[in-house]
């Protein structure tokens, strides 16, 4: 065991300068080296880069060319200046280093209480280098700091693991698919919360680190606590005008599974490996009938009162377990074809139990399904067939752990793998919102609907309304909301509270904390900066416009139109023209490649 | 762009908030609609280039807001905080400012939804938004509003104390001056019991639009549901009453679907009226002296010294049993926060609105409810305004009399 405080400090240009919010410590460990360490940067970067996904991302670099399983390659948990405070919703943490699934930046919030103990045991943050030759773990205290071996939990399931380590506080660990390197692998936090999209649970697997367990006694340091406290009586009292968050048919009463029967009102819900929009039996596998079955708990994340999360008792005095999120309930049931929620609960207590992403999941199987049917003819998949190439997506990269886009491609049928830079989409059919479409595709990790999460507007009508079924203004749009998501990403807090709030009431709060006068502007800049450096590590690594596009099928077939609604192929023109809206308005070049003179004026490196 | 930069333009005139609106729309190319003063355009396109935003609107009031704000903008130099639901939820504060630069504009803009611009020369509302025109549009109507209710609060208060200054008396005649005439009767509606889906929301459509050109509500914003069978329709959450076609929800009252998610926020206030205090049709305003007189408790002897108005929660916890008409029996007034949270309108609204078919929200707005059709809630709404409005001027009266 080794105090960190004791060990070497790598500092960057520490100053010396006290800080609020941030603790002004990182942990460094050396997994190769066994050594730990404590990294300090000045108060100029945590104001230019503010915290979870932007500091990360300043971290990470330097070594953006490496191979994503490169011993040097790091593995990083960031915490923001909110982490810890009662800032609503600001429990989270962000966890980012190179996607192995697709290459790019690959960064996955998370929930949970981890990043909360991480702020109270005195670290904004933990980077991972090197790679053990034994299977070890993690395990912090405040500052005391150990890699431990964890080869006896070798193999094991999560929920195994989060049992053998239930008294060592906050817990981030791998299961058998991250161990064994599948691209699917996602990193599972206090049991029921993950950092799920990007494959990052094999990067924890390739440095043969199990888990990461943390626990904090101290307080998070606040610059003016009264102006703390109002800005977020102001945040919570919009969160609680909010119908998709505090309505009775909102995200507090049925979790994200109240986005279920409207995606399908709005025949946008992934259907038959997005074949079709329309999924006839939703009605019988939604929310309310999970709830009718199932009678699930509220559950949520540290210092959130919205309590989105959903949980179902324990069978027989057994731990609690998740029921599953919005996007697994879609992609296992209407992408599939599926109506046994049983079955779809068995599924997310597998993967979570596995480590695996439940939307590259649900989406790479729907892609085997229809490849099969090209293959072989149509015929039902049943439940144990589902199971057993659920299971065999955690034994490696081969096969169906390598995602959709690896398994197309090796059968010579690329478009059947509906991805974006080899990310599967989630639950929201891009033809019935076209901002969701545009984002979609300039998202730089990929298939990802968090990064500009144009549902908000395009759907949920929050801030306002947009009509769903024009490019027009949605270049800026989905640019300022790619801005300001990093920015939530940073702080850290939840994106789902920014239905009712905004940045005006978060800058607030971050003034508070950090004793930083700043104003929503100034945060949204900083979220520009971030959001480009993201194109910048990923131009680096030669992404560029080839990679910021839909599959064909969108461009070519239509969804299902009906109840007043017509479902079209989304215009390939006009998606383009869009696209060159928003490569301009971003700073990039025609190939979307970032512009040099848009890298100074942001002070990103270049 | 240049669709929604005109439907805004277009819609401040029509509300009587702007005579010449500037409304700026910007994706990759910056738009501002027909018509809109090239010497105000130029002034306001710099403001695009310091700041990460999609739309702006700016405009001079009309009267009786241009008066309004110009005097508060001299009383209150460096901005006030209405303490009506929609600041105290939306806009928080209203800033002011005295030079019309674009870094002033923009530097105000750049923490809070609006600033208002008062120079010699210039007297304006500036509002942005991070997704459409529209965000602006609502936050320059509702600057408007919540400017409205303080200045006409403020007066009450002031003539009750004998401080009303010269120039509070010069603007507050010139305001009154202004006002529009009261209209006494509302529109024949269509009558109920609705037979079909087709019927009721031809009906919410129809009344919503006659709310908005009654001019009882602002912003557009204010909901309206029935009931019709097993179903609640309701106006989706941030539709405008004057557009309601194609945004009304069908909420199943077993919630056995989650489809109306985009329901207004008082969805569970409406359902709760319906369940406790029956009837069929429910209209949610915004008429500004009822909002005035939800707020005034003076008449209550010294109440406002009182220690929940110390700590500034009357609109929450208000523990005395008030009505509009300062009587038992008239239409209650309730506290209550938008939604559904503990201290939500959703938790004394329907028991008010039990018998009454009627009560009024701290700070917010009136709800009315009728048997079986609009016609009943909506001529209480405009009866209800008229009667505040009356009560309004009869009370400053009495007490210039007194003085």
């Amino acid at each position: 065991m080794m105090n960190a405080s004791e060990e070497s400090r790598t500092g960057l240009c520490g100053t010396g300068q006290s800080l609020t919010g941030w603790t002004g410590r990182i942990l460094s460990v050396d997994l190769s080296t066994r050594k730990i360490g404590t990294m300090e940067l000045s108060h100029e970067t945590y104001a230019t880069w503010i915290g979870g996904k932007g500091l990360a991302g300043f971290l990470l670099r330097p070594q953006i060319t490496l191979a994503w399983d490169n011993p040097f390659m790091p593995i990083i948990f960031m915490t923001g200046p909110l982490v810890g405070t009662i800032a609503p919703t600001s429990g989270r943490g962000v966890l980012m280093t190179r996607s192995p699934l697709t290459g790019t930046v690959g960064d996955s919030s998370f929930g949970g209480a981890l990043a909360t103990q991480l702020k109270r045991s005195g670290w904004d943050g933990v980077v991972i280098t090197g790679q053990s030759e034994e299977l070890v773990g993690i395990e912090i205290k405040d500052a005391e700091v150990q890699i431990v071996s964890a080869e006896p939990l070798r193999g094991l399931g999560t929920e195994a693991v989060f049992r053998a380590l239930a008294n060592k506080g906050s817990v981030a660990c791998i299961g058998p698919a991250g161990e064994n390197g599948s691209l699917l692998a996602c990193v599972m936090v206090d049991r029921h919360h993950a950092a799920g999209r990007g494959g990052l649970g094999a990067s924890l697997g390739a440095k043969q680190l199990k888990y990461l367990s943390v626990s904090g006694t101290g307080r998070v340091a606040v610059a003016d606590r009264i102006l703390l406290k109002k800005a977020r009586e102001d945040i919570v009292r919009l969160t609680m005008a909010s119908p998709a968050l505090m309505g009775q048919q909102g995200f507090a009463c049925f979790g994200t599974g109240a986005v279920f029967d409207l995606m399908d009102a709005r025949r946008m819900m992934p259907t038959d490996n997005f074949r079709s929009t329309h999924f006839s039996d939703a009605g019988k596998v939604n929310a309310f009938a999970y709830r009718e079955r199932y009678q699930p708990e509220k559950y949520g994340c540290k210092g959130c009162h919205i309590q989105c999360k959903k949980v179902r008792p324990g069978v027989g005095g057994g731990e609690r377990r998740a029921m599953p999120e919005f996007e697994t309930m879609s992609h296992f049931t209407a992408l599939i074809g599926n109506t046994d929620m049983d079955l779809v609960l068995e599924i997310n207590a597998l993967l979570n139990d596995l480590g695996i992403d439940t939307i590259g999941a649900g989406a790479t199987l729907a892609c085997y399904r229809e490849i099969d049917r090209q293959e072989k003819g149509h015929r039902v998949m049943d439940a144990s067939e589902i199971l057993e190439l659920l299971q065999g997506m955690a034994q490696g990269p081969e096969h169906l752990g390598g995602g959709s886009r690896r398994y197309a491609t090796a059968h010579e049928l690329p478009w059947a793998s509906m991805s974006v830079k080899g990310q599967e989409l989630s639950a929201y059919d891009p033809r019935g919102a076209y901002g969701m479409a545009l984002a979609y595709a300039t998202s730089t990790r990929g298939g990802c609907h968090l990064r500009a999460y144009p549902i908000s507007h395009e759907i949920l009508r929050k801030p306002v309304a947009t009509d769903r079924f024009t490019f027009s203004g949605k270049a800026r749009i989905v640019k300022i909301a790619e801005d300001t998501n990093a920015v939530v990403d940073s702080l850290t807090a939840c994106k789902f509270i920014f239905f009712a709030a905004g940045l005006e009431e978060y800058a607030r709060a971050y003034s508070a904390v950090t004793g930083l006068e700043t104003t929503a502007q100034d945060l949204l800049r900083a979220g520009e900066r971030i959001y480009f450096h993201d194109r910048v590590m990923n131009g680096i690594n030669g992404f560029s416009i080839r990679d910021d596009d839909l599959p064909m099928r969108f461009f070519s077939e239509a969804g299902s139109s009906g109840g007043g609604v017509e479902i079209k192929p989304i215009n390939r023109k006009e998606f383009y023209q869009a696209r060159e809206r928003y490569y301009r308005i971003r700073g990039l070049d025609e190939r979307g490649k970032p512009l040099r003179e848009k890298a100074d004026e942001l002070g990103v490196a270049w | 762009m240049e669709f929604l930069v005109d439907k805004y333009a277009d819609k401040l005139r029509r509300a009587g908030l702007c005579e010449n609106p500037v409304v700026g729309g910007l994706d990759d190319v910056l738009v501002w609609n027909r018509g809109a003063d090239p010497a105000w355009t130029a002034r306001l396109t710099p403001v695009f280039g310091r700041m990460n935003i999609s739309g702006l609107v700016f405009g001079c009031p009309a009267e009786p807001f241009a008066t309004i704000l110009e005097f508060l903008a001299a009383e209150y130099p460096d901005g006030f905080a209405p303490k009506d639901t929609e600041t105290r939820t939306f806009l928080h504060e209203l800033p002011v400012i005295h030079e019309f630069t674009p870094k002033a504009v923009a530097d105000v803009l750049g923490r809070r939804k609006s600033v208002i611009i008062a120079t010699p020369s210039v007297m304006g509302i500036a509002a942005h938004g991070s997704v459409t025109p529209e965000q602006g549009f609502v936050t320059f109507s509702s600057v408007c509003f919540s400017s409205f209710v303080l200045f006409f609060s403020e007066y009450l208060r002031h003539v009750r104390a004998g401080t009303v200054s010269p120039a509070r008396r010069t603007a507050f005649e010139a305001a009154v001056a202004h006002l529009e005439p009261m209209v006494e009767q509302g529109p024949e509606l269509a009558c109920g019991p609705f037979a079909d889906r087709e019927a009721a929301l031809q009906a919410m459509v129809e009344a919503g639009r006659a709310t908005v050109e009654y001019r009882l509500v602002d912003s557009y914003f204010g909901n309206i549901s029935c009931l019709l069978n097993q179903e609640l329709l309701i106006s989706q959450t941030g539709s405008s009453l004057d557009e309601l076609p194609g945004l009304i929800d069908f909420c199943p009252l077993d919630g056995s679907s989650t489809a109306c998610l985009t329901a207004s926020s008082e969805l569970t206030a409406h359902s709760q009226v319906y369940a406790k205090a029956g009837g069929r049709a429910i209209l949610h305003g915004h008429p500004r002296f009822t909002v005035i007189l939800s707020m005034d408790c003076a008449e209550r002897g010294q109440n406002v010294t009182c220690e929940i108005g110390k700590l500034d929660l009357c609109h929450v916890k208000c523990p005395a049993k008030r009505y509009l008409s300062g009587e038992d029996g008239g239409v209650p007034i309730v506290p209550g926060e938008v939604g559904t949270g503990p201290n939500g309108l959703a938790n004394t609204l329907p028991a008010a609105m039990t018998g009454r078919g009627a009560a009024a929200v701290w700070g917010h707005g009136l709800f009315t409810l009728g048997n079986t059709d609009f016609n009943q809630p909506f001529q209480a709404l405009l009866d209800i305004e008229n009667g505040c409005r009356r009560r309004y001027f009869a009370t400053v009266d009495a007490a210039e009399g007194r003085r």
